[in-house]
Formats: C-alpha cells, structure tokens, sequence
C-alpha cells in the first residue's frame, strides 16, 4: 500500500477545468474563423494568427517578468487573440494587430492580475484603443470577396444606416455575412453554430446572449417604429459577436441570476442610445465595456435569497 | 425542474454514479477477533462505558449508555470480555473514548434480548432510544430524537430517504431490494405510533429496480398512504432540505428542521433495521456497507459487525490495491479520508472506498474565473465567489451576511469549479471560526 493522502471533501471533481473551457470557446469560434476566411479572404489568417501568436508572447513574457505561476496552457491567451482578430477589419497592418494584442494581454490583463482578475474584456478594450488610435484603419472596411459592387472598400451596413443612405444588402446577405464589417462579426450563421455548441457544452447558459439580442431588437424597433429597421440593426454590426462570445466573458460579467439579466438588459439600452444617438455607428463594444465596470455593483445589487429564507432573509 | 433552472443552469451537479456493486447481493462478513466500540457513535455526547474491564459481555447487551439528552446507547456485536477501554483518534481528528472486547466466538446472545412492548408513542420512543438507532444515512443523529419533533402533532408525513446520491455507494439500494417488507414495516409503526397520515419514499431514478419493487411491495400489502416518489439523479438530492422539497413541494426554512413543514425524514436503512428490532429485539450491532473504488480487489456490500476493524473490512475484500491513494469512510463527495485503515466502523458508516487520483479527477488548483458555476450550482442559493473573496479577505463579518451558516458542506461548489478552488473547504474553516466567536 502507498501512503495514504488526506483530503478535505468533495474528494471527486467535476471533469471541467479552465482549460477544457477554453478549449470549447476555441472550438465554438473555428466555424467563423472558416467563414471570415471565406468571406474576406487569407488575410483573416495572417491577422488571426498574428494576434493570437502576440496574445500568448505578452502572457507568457508577462507571468515571467511578474515572477507569478505561468498561466499560458489554460489556452485563454489563445481566446483573447482569436476575438481581437475577429474585431478587426481585414486590411488592418500586422504590426497594429500585434499592438492590440500587446495592449490587450499586458495592460487590460496582466497588470490586473491575470485571468479572472479583469475587469473589462481585454479584446474589447484592445478593440478600443486600436480604434482611438489607428481611426483610419479601423474603420476602413472592405467589402466581402462575393459582394455584388465594384468597390473594394465600403461602408459597413451599419454606418450606412446612421449616415441614412439605403441599404443595398438583403437580410439574407446580412445572415451569411456577405457585407463589410470587421472579420468575425459579419457571418451570423457561422456565430449561432458556436453559440450551439457553447451552449451544448453548457460553457455558457442562453440568457445572456438572448436578453442582449432581444433588448437591442425591442429597442430599435421602438425607436425607429421599423420592425425591418430592427432586424438590419441585430444583424448588422458586432451584436451576435459580441453577445455570443464577449457578454458572456465569465471574468467580467455578474454570476447572479438577476446580475446576468440586467447586465445584458444594459448591454442592449447602451448599444441602441449610442447607435441611434451617438456619433460612432457601432455601439456594442463601449455598451460592453462599461456593463463590464459595473458588473461588481450588479453582483452586489442581485444577491440570491437563501433557500428557505422568509421575506428579509432572517434565519429562523 | 423549473423554466429558470432550464435557462440559468440547474442547482447541483450531474455526479458520476458508479454504483457498480448494486447488484452485489450483501455478504456477511464474520465477527472480528476483537472489536473496538467507539464511545461517539452519532451526533451529540459521547457514551461512557455501563462495563468494566474484565466484564464478560454478550452479543446485544448494552456496554455503553449517556444520561445526556442527545445521544444514543452502544450494544456488543459479539460475546466475549471487555479487554480494555483506551482513546483512539477518531475520523474527524479528535481523541475518543474506545470499548475494545475481545470475541471469544461463541455468539451467546444476552438474555435480554426481546422484542420491545410498544403500546403507545412514549414507549415506541423508548423502544427507538434502547434500540441504539441513530441516521444511518451519514449524519448519525439519535434517531428518537428526530422522531419527536416540538410540534410533533403538526406533523403528518414521513419522508424516507433512499435517494443515496453520492457516487458508488449502494448500500441503501441493497436495503430496498433485499429488506423491502421491513422498510414497509417500519413505515407502518413509525405511522402508527407517531399518528402520521402519509409516507413518501423517495428514490433517485437511477435506481429503477428499488422504485419497482418497493411499489410493488407496497400496492401488493394495499398500503395506499406510502408513495414511491422518483426523485432526480442529481447530487445532493438527498440532503434532507433538497429531498424534502422535491418530495412534498416545500421549502424547509431557512435555519429550520423539517417538522416546520410537517415532515419528519429517516433514512430507509434506518426504518428497515427499526421494523427488525421490533420484532427481534436485537439492537444496532451489525451495518451494511458498500466496499468500493478501483483499489479494492472485490468491491461488495459487506454487513460488518460494528466495531470490526475498517482493514479487516477491506481484507475480507480481497484488500487494497497497491495505487490507492485515498482510503474514504463515506462518499467522495462528503466523505471522510482516512489516514490509516486501522479505526473501526461506527454505526453510520455506510462506505469504504479506496481510491486513485485519476477517478477523482484530482488537479492543483489555479485562479477563479467567476464562471459562476458554483452559484448557479449552490442548492442554497448562496454565492459562493464572494464567499471566497470574503474568506481570502478574512471577513467573517461579511461572511455571515452572506449566510455563510447556511451552508450544508454538500461540496457543488467544490466539485463544479474548473480552477479546483477549495471552496466547501474553505467555507468549513470559517463557520468553525464563526462558531468559535459565539
């Protein structure tokens, strides 16, 4: 017999681990990387794997340089480079997709302590800071591979909608992604195939990502009295992007029932006033972000009541 | 299962089952050469030896007894003389008093051993109380105790539990199959005696064949107030609070015992050996226990003397294999581990099982994500990620806002975290801290 190890119970562990995780949101984003490279052609692979190869350096070089337990193989710094690609448009330099990354990994990440201590979404603030920035280059969008126009670059369905011209791109176009638009937003399609299989591997649960989808349809609807109108705000822009796979960032969104619901109920209120009333054409990554800095209060604000416990919380 | 569980994630955790000795029809195992009577044996005071050493003591005779209000008395599982009475360190790491006697093989059975007279709810208590029952799911609480609630006449069903959710434990499910009239009849007297109107068994659904025939038995003795409730496979369906809400649809209060909702609960062992006791009158001297784990050469379910040495258990099982790392008195997910194999079995063992890091899934732990998965998992409803800050802050004032004393120590949050954070552990530690600052 070996030496008998002590333990305090559960002695047995569920079969989910970071890394596991991780692995499935990696999984779950491989169909939009295959339709973006499709649709926007081999660059989206050099951007991807320039974002991701900068993601796991900065981790790396910065669990080194903190003298803190390395962190690279639970595969997260793969996550965070796949999603800044994703946020990025195609003819976007190398060297500022690298940038980005940097940013993202060392600044929003590291020097908060790492995964899980966070507070915003290092791909959507790597996301920002390339757009303050590199503003030409960020919002400069070229049209899909199969688009019907002549143009190389256009403007994204959405900036068209703000600046009021008509839209020469059917829902349908929209749905598969055939528009201009950063790399991994624009095939919807390809977005609910991963959102299935996260949900299949119960990596994330559905609220979240419906409530925000959902407030942002009611609240274009409402606003712009257009069901139609509506449908083209949903399928347009970063929403299925970002309600997918960045609202349901566990590190910086609430874990309570009713936290998640108001979160994503914000998410959806920010993106509408800033896509209907702001100057930028795209709100979802700042309506994000600054859900993000108050998920502590939502936490706080949405505590469960105890099983069992009477009005008040009393213990008998 | 409601709309929101469905949407947010369902409380508790989908365990593993790993019931492979279900169909392991119960050995008996013989009596040691000595046995070693634990003087705290459930929940409550300790007893003190009513024998000295050098007494000759036969089997069933009272040995050891507490004049405290909690507490149950302790019988001799064999005939013999009392050797010594010395102090052991027990499971959960403190010095008790022991009985050791030594088995001189001749099975005398003491000359008071008869069937109790029971004539109303008093003497019916006193029969449970002589009878040495405490919980036999785990807990070990006095089992007259329970049965006697303040508002006893508020109280109009019993609940059985037969959910045995922890993983590879099966004893109980051989109690329904191979003891399903005396689970009946200890349904009936507890009803009788404690004036009760209705009974519900509940039973995980993974266990179709203890459903069947206890619904059988019950339909072919027309007892039309006990009902079979299948319950879901979903640890810890069997906490009392848990199994009392899937059963009779209501909520036991928060810091409340389940006759606040007109229920009392017993464990089905606990009512089978009771209708046996009311016939034979032989107290709690012997307890089934599931042997079981890949380190044990031929997992069974054993009936052991109680007293008998947890090696000779796992000997009369052909042994531990060389890769046991971690030798558990209970289930995985409450258990305790044991430092050495050589304490004996108390009164509400139900489990020995030898065990390899692999099929515990062991792991070094690594920073919280706030998934949320615990508290989606919690079947308190409690948060168990800012618990965890709390604790790390060394708050236990925030700790106690965050009814810290709630927590029933089932171990979901442990068990679903993927960083392994010791979550249950550390919830532990606080309560003894907060319960040592009263």
């Amino acid at each position: 017999m070996s030496q008998l190890l002590l333990s305090a119970s559960p002695h047995l562990h569920g079969k989910d681990s970071t890394r596991t995780i991780m692995r499935d949101v990696i999984i779950a984003l491989m169909p939009s990387l295959f339709a973006a490279t499709l649709l926007f052609g081999w660059r989206t692979l050099a951007i991807t794997a320039v974002c991701v190869a900068s993601c796991v350096a900065s981790e790396y070089l910065s669990r080194v340089a903190m003298k803190r337990p390395q962190t690279v193989s639970d595969l997260s710094a793969i996550v965070t480079g796949i999603l800044l690609a994703f946020n990025l448009p195609v003819d976007i330099p190398l060297w500022q997709a690298a940038f980005g990354s940097v940013v993202a990994i060392v600044v929003v990440k590291q020097m908060f302590g790492g995964i899980g201590c966070n507070f915003v979404n290092p791909a959507l603030m790597g996301r920002i800071v390339l757009l303050g920035s590199f503003a030409s280059t960020m919002s400069e969008y070229h049209l899909p591979l199969y688009a019907p126009a002549d143009a190389v670059t256009s403007a994204t369905p959405l900036a068209s909608m703000a600046a009021g011209e008509e839209l020469h791109y059917s829902l349908l176009d929209l749905f598969l992604g055939n528009r201009p638009g950063s790399l991994g937003e624009t095939c919807i399609l390809a977005l609910l195939i991963g959102f299935a299989y996260l949900l299949y591997r119960r990596v994330i649960t559905p609220v979240i990502p419906v409530v925000y989808i959902g407030s942002v349809f009611l609240l274009s609807w409402l606003f712009t009295g257009s069901a139609t109108v509506a449908f083209y705000q949903i399928l347009s822009g970063g929403l299925f992007l970002g309600a997918i796979f960045m609202a349901t960032d566990y590190t910086t969104t609430p874990v309570t029932r009713g936290g998640q619901v108001l979160f994503a109920l914000g998410c959806g209120l920010f993106t509408v006033v800033i896509r209907q009333f702001g100057s930028l054409p795209e709100g979802v990554s700042f309506a994000i972000v600054l859900m993000n800095i108050i998920t502590p209060y939502l936490d706080r604000l949405t505590m469960p009541r105890v099983f069992g416990a009477t009005k008040g919380g009393a213990r008998k | 299962m409601n709309i929101l569980d469905l949407l947010f994630g369902e409380p508790g955790a989908a365990v593993p089952h790993r019931k492979d000795t279900r169909y392991c029809v119960t050995a008996n195992m013989p009596a040691p050469a000595t046995v070693t009577l634990m003087m705290s044996q459930h929940i409550g005071a300790p007893c003190t030896p009513t024998v000295a050493v050098g007494d000759t003591v036969a089997v069933g005779q009272c040995v050891a007894d507490s004049d405290q209000f909690v507490s149950a008395p302790i019988h001799s599982p064999v005939s013999g003389k009392v050797k010594a009475i010395t102090s052991i360190r027990q499971s959960n790491g403190q010095i008790g008093q022991a009985l050791v006697i030594e088995n001189d093989g001749e099975d005398r059975v003491s000359e008071d051993i008869a069937p109790p007279e029971v004539t109303d709810k008093d003497s019916f208590l006193k029969a449970v109380r002589n009878s040495g029952l405490v919980g036999l799911g785990g807990a070990g609480f006095p089992a007259h105790i329970k049965l006697n609630p303040k508002n006893i006449d508020e109280v109009d069903t019993l609940v059985i539990n037969a959910a045995e959710c922890e993983p590879y434990i099966t004893a109980d499910f051989r109690e329904c199959m191979e003891a399903t009239d005396d689970i009946l009849d200890g349904i009936a007297a507890v009803m009788k005696w404690l004036d009760l109107a209705h009974t519900i068994i509940g039973v995980e659904s993974n266990k179709p064949d203890a459903i069947a025939l206890l619904r059988k038995r019950a339909a072919a003795r027309k007892m039309k107030h006990v009902t079979v409730k299948v319950l879901p496979s979903r640890y810890p369906q069997g906490a009392e609070k848990m199994l009392v809400n899937t059963c009779m649809g209501r909520r036991v209060p928060d810091g409340g015992l389940p006759a606040d909702i007109g229920c009392v609960v017993m464990n089905v062992t606990s009512v089978g050996f009771l209708a046996r006791y009311l016939k034979t009158g032989m107290p709690l001297i012997t307890k089934r226990v599931t042997v079981a784990g890949t380190g044990v050469q031929f997992p069974q379910n054993v009936r052991v003397a109680i007293g008998t040495p947890i090696s000779e258990v796992l000997d009369f099982c052909g042994g531990m294999h060389e890769e046991t790392t971690r030798l558990l008195m209970g289930g995985p997910m409450m258990g305790i581990a044991l430092p050495d194999p050589s304490l004996p079995v108390v009164k509400q063992n139900n489990a020995f099982l030898a065990l390899t890091e692999e099929e515990l899934r062991a792991h070094p732990q690594s920073p919280c994500l706030r998934c949320g998965r615990c508290v989606a998992a919690c079947p308190m409803k409690l948060v168990p990620t800012s618990m965890a800050d709390a604790y790390q802050r060394g708050d236990l004032e925030e700790l106690k806002k965050r009814h810290i004393m709630s927590c029933m120590e089932c171990g979901t949050c442990a068990y679903t975290c993927p960083a392994f954070r010791p979550l249950v552990q550390n919830f532990r530690m606080a309560k003894a801290a907060l319960r040592a600052k009263k």
